[in-house]
């Protein structure tokens, strides 16, 4: 499967001058640019790993690549996001998202079902790489 | 490569908007003579450069790190800045942005500290310039374990390796930085082009003066301006002389002396020409010339760089 | 007006300007409720007269004088008209400005702010026709409503969408399906890329599929479809009903089951919807508010509510998401106005705009935004222009753009999914989506083959008729 999370999963996968575009983009917006990292694509997962702090006050999008490189480089097969976020009053929450690496084989997910009363089934959705511990699920 | 393709250079720099830069330089500079010529031969070359990559000549990406040495004072922030928006007109330099750091600001204060601090400020200023004044202190052969090698190691990745990206200018005394050099061999080679900043003579500091005070909106009387030619003069051999920066800072004082003047014979209509003109004794009340009188001492009144 | 007071009281019948309904001269107060009136007077009664009597009729008035006024501070309690502007270019009609007092209004309720402005006033025998085009609501009035129950930001940090319009479907056909025929065509969709399906606004519970029954057939359907995309989907399971107590059992079965939203009708009512919007705060619940009716009296010029009215209500009265217009779409809409009814729902502070039909300054204090719905009409071919129009933060609804793609339902959703993704790249980019759209989906289709589909299949269809509720402005010195 391939996991959709973000905004521009639909596509293939953006190449680096796509992906400097955006980031040029964002930067223009003055929004700060940020690297996170997992190997648990859980769709609840909210905190992925944090790949160094918000890159605040930048001009150019090299200084991101640079990031975006060195982490793919450290996660070769971690799923990693680019996130940009608003600091503006009354949003103050990112404002774009996506994936810039994914793992080599996307094993998806399993839905888990309890059957309860009156037809009610109680829902659990478990990744199946998750099975195997942090760091050696996409090797 | 194709002969019939001819390239108009002038028509390449009109384009880039360098030649009313370079009129700008002029015009708002005073002095600098060598180290205007400096950047008009800079320039040059990347015309040319940019003319022989259109031809399809070989171009490779020409290496723009500098070097500005020079007393405090002699400009070379304000050039540093000139330099980023010719290099970002010229098309080598994405965004033509200055960020001006010293040592404090790249290297840290315990293990693994100084790495993200420097790239943090590599990262803000690619596609720009970074500016490092007073470089040498990034390196201190005293201290084994100063952490301010990490910094220079990551600078020359960045400088050997980004050279689209970045361009770095290294800024400080002449003498210190000549002795920074040749501790860093590896540094030393990636600069490509070294400019040093003279100091101001007296009527260049005297020219400097005028721009100031009329940016201000201010002017001298007759004896103020033969008061500051002889400040000036006296000035100049005093320790932590500072050129431009301690004629502003004269002048600031000037005006401060020049308000209390006003203000002490407040109980009268003040005209705007008194507001705006300095007299004679507001330079001359100056500590300068006091000490002038006596024997010269050290303590430097302001103007430290 | 009679200033003598034995004289202002004495029983009987006397024009409303003389009564204090029209003071030309009355500067509004930072506190007061502006309401701005189209009126089109019967012949012989003069404007500022018919302007009075709105006045009068929406707060203290009644056709004759009662001496009871003077046991209240009844100059403070009366409604002010205090301008009256002919309408450019519409011999007969005007816009009146009126000013009503903060203390005319109980804190918190719509169903009491539009008891007042809008109670009996509309059938007022003096007037043709009369329409409420715009609403000033005082930041201290606008404090006391919960707004937003999710609002824009926090339901997009719940789904983990950022960056692109969200992307919806509405169920068709609209009536029949039995429930479980009624979950395949949520988990086609969803699974194929839509972030959300939604109930239509007459699936309720009718005989061919109780409620129960679809509320556990799509919950399957979102769960599959979540765990086969790995991401967060959703369907707005619509809990209208009869009464509140079926809307409440309604409300917490969606819960129980584990939905992020739920939907109401806009025919339920005011107070029942802020009902629903404090339900939905209290249960982390998004709710969807489908605006059924609405063109009973929003679509026709001379009389009625601006839907730009409604607007405002709905952001005071705390729902997520409403429909408020496609531009491009079926179904009325003018671009300006709905422009302008986006700006009502998602900004923090509505400059005056009279482009967009917004003739007061508002300040939302704080509310959080409402997401915009466009729905009705439209397809994966209009994607640069609904994106150009509306921006990021709404729902785009391709229902038969979606279900009704030749390559079936999941191959509708990929083809939007797909060309919404292009024309964000594109634009953020910096290229001219307004023009080079058809390019850019065109190239995006080389890739996609539904896509390409419905490109074939829909891209030339347009509905381009001359709206009826357009604006008849021009920009001139703005309201108070």
């Amino acid at each position: 499967m391939r996991l959709t999370q973000g905004t521009f999963s639909f596509l293939p996968d953006l190449t680096d001058t796509q992906i400097k575009a955006q980031v040029e983009y964002c930067l223009a917006k003055g929004w700060a640019v940020s690297i996170e990292y997992t190997d648990d694509p859980h769709p609840r997962n909210t905190y992925w790993e944090m790949y160094g702090n918000p890159m605040f006050d930048l001009k150019d999008a090299a200084g991101v690549m640079t990031e975006v490189n060195a982490c793919r480089k450290a996660f070769p097969n971690h799923y990693v996001k680019l996130n940009a976020f608003d600091s503006t009053h009354g949003w103050e929450a990112l404002r774009l998202s996506f994936i810039v690496n994914r793992p080599k084989v996307e094993p998806g997910f399993e839905l888990r079902r309890e059957e309860g009363a009156g037809r009610i089934q109680r829902y659990s959705t478990r990744s199946y790489a998750t099975a195997r511990p942090e760091g050696e699920r996409y090797s | 490569m194709n002969d019939a393709l001819t390239i108009d250079l002038e028509a390449l720099s009109q384009e880039a908007g360098l030649p009313a830069l370079l009129a700008e330089l002029d015009g708002s500079l005073v002095g600098l003579a060598p180290v205007k010529t400096r950047i008009r031969e800079i320039a040059a070359l990347l015309v040319v450069d940019r003319a022989r990559r259109q031809v399809g000549l070989s171009a490779s990406a020409p290496s723009l790190h500098m070097s500005f040495t020079g007393n405090p004072g002699t400009g070379k922030t304000t050039v540093a800045l000139r330099m980023a928006e010719i290099l970002h007109r010229l098309g080598y330099c994405r965004k033509g942005h200055l960020v001006a750091v010293t040592r404090d600001d790249l290297v840290g204060q315990f293990i693994g500290h100084t790495a993200p601090k420097t790239k943090e400020v590599v990262k803000r200023a690619m596609g720009g310039v970074l500016f490092i004044d007073e470089a040498y202190y990034l390196y201190r052969p005293e201290n084994e374990r100063d952490y301010g090698m990490e910094a220079i190691e990551i600078l020359l990745q960045v400088m050997e390796n980004q050279r689209d990206d970045l361009v770095v200018i290294v800024a400080g005394y002449k003498d210190r930085m000549d002795t920074f050099f040749k501790a860093n061999p590896g540094l030393s080679s990636r600069i490509a082009h070294h400019i040093d900043f003279p100091d101001y003579a007296p009527e260049e500091l005297l020219a400097i003066s005028d721009l100031m005070l009329g940016g201000m909106q201010y002017r001298l009387s007759p004896g103020a301006r033969e008061a500051l030619v002889e400040y000036i003069e006296i000035r100049r051999t005093r320790p932590h002389f500072a050129n431009a920066r301690s004629i502003r800072n004269a002048l600031d004082r000037a005006r401060l002396r020049q308000a209390n003047r006003l203000f002490a014979s407040r109980s009268g209509p003040v005209a705007p020409d008194a507001l705006m003109t300095i007299e004679a004794e507001d330079l001359r009340a100056s500590r300068v010339f006091a000490d002038n009188a006596r024997e010269p001492d050290l303590r430097g009144y302001g103007g430290t760089p | 007006m009679a200033n003598d007071p034995a004289d202002r009281y004495r029983a009987g019948v006397m024009k409303y300007a003389q009564m204090g309904y029209w003071q030309p001269d009355y500067q509004p107060k930072e506190t007061d409720v502006l309401a701005l009136f189209r009126i089109t007077p019967q012949e012989g009664v003069d404007p500022e007269e018919a302007a009075a009597a709105v006045a009068g009729e929406s707060s203290t008035a009644t056709w004759t004088v009662v001496w009871t006024d003077r046991l209240t501070a009844c100059d403070m309690y009366r409604a002010k008209a205090y301008r009256v502007d002919p309408v450019p270019g519409t011999p007969g009609q005007y816009f009146a400005y009126i000013a009503y007092d903060i203390d005319l209004f109980e804190a918190g309720s719509i169903a009491n702010l539009t008891a007042s402005i809008i109670g009996n006033v509309f059938g007022f025998k003096p007037l043709k026709a009369l329409r409420l085009e715009d609403m000033r609501l005082p930041i201290a009035y606008v404090k006391t409503f919960q707004g937003p129950a999710t609002g824009i930001v926090v339901e997009r940090e719940r789904l983990d969408k950022f960056g692109r319009p969200l992307l919806g479907a509405t169920v068709k056909p609209k009536l029949g399906l039995s429930g479980k025929n009624y979950g395949r065509v949520v988990y086609e969709a969803l699974k194929g890329g839509l972030d959300f399906t939604k109930d239509d606004e007459n699936i309720n519970s009718q005989p061919f599929m109780h409620w129960r029954d679809r509320f556990l057939y799509c919950m399957e359907a979102v769960n599959r479809a979540q765990a086969a995309t790995g991401e967060i989907k959703g369907t707005y399971l619509n809990i209208t009903a009869g009464t509140m107590e079926d809307m409440y059992e309604r409300a917490e079965f969606a819960k129980e089951l584990g939905s992020t939203i739920v939907m109401i009708d806009l025919v339920i009512g005011y107070t029942a919807i802020q009902s629903m919007a404090k339900w939905a705060r209290r249960n982390d619940m998004i709710l969807h508010l489908h605006r059924a009716g609405h063109s009973t009296y929003t679509r026709q010029k001379t009389h009625g509510i601006s839907f730009r009215v409604i607007s405002k209500w709905m952001r005071l009265s705390g729902v997520d998401h409403i429909h408020a217009g496609t531009i491009v779409g079926k179904l009325e809409g003018d671009p300006n106005s709905v422009q302008g009814f986006y700006d009502i729902l998602r900004e923090e502070n509505n400059p005056v705009n009279l482009e967009r039909g917004i003739f007061f300054e508002q300040d939302w204090g704080g509310l959080r935004g409402v997401m915009p719905v466009a729905s009705g009409g439209i397809h994966a071919g209009q994607m640069h222009q609904l994106l150009h129009y509306l921006g990021d933060d709404v729902v785009l609804q391709f229902g038969g753009g979606t279900i009704g793609h030749p390559m079936g339902i999941q191959a509708g959703a990929t083809a939007n999914r797909v060309a919404l993704e292009a024309m964000v790249l594109a634009r953020n980019e910096g290229r001219d989506i307004w023009n080079e759209g058809p390019a850019i989906l065109a190239n995006a289709a080389k890739s996609c083959a539904p896509l390409k589909a419905a490109l074939d299949t829909w891209g030339e269809v347009t509905f381009d008729y001359a709206s009826t509720d357009t604006l008849d402005f021009v920009p001139t010195p703005t309201a108070a």
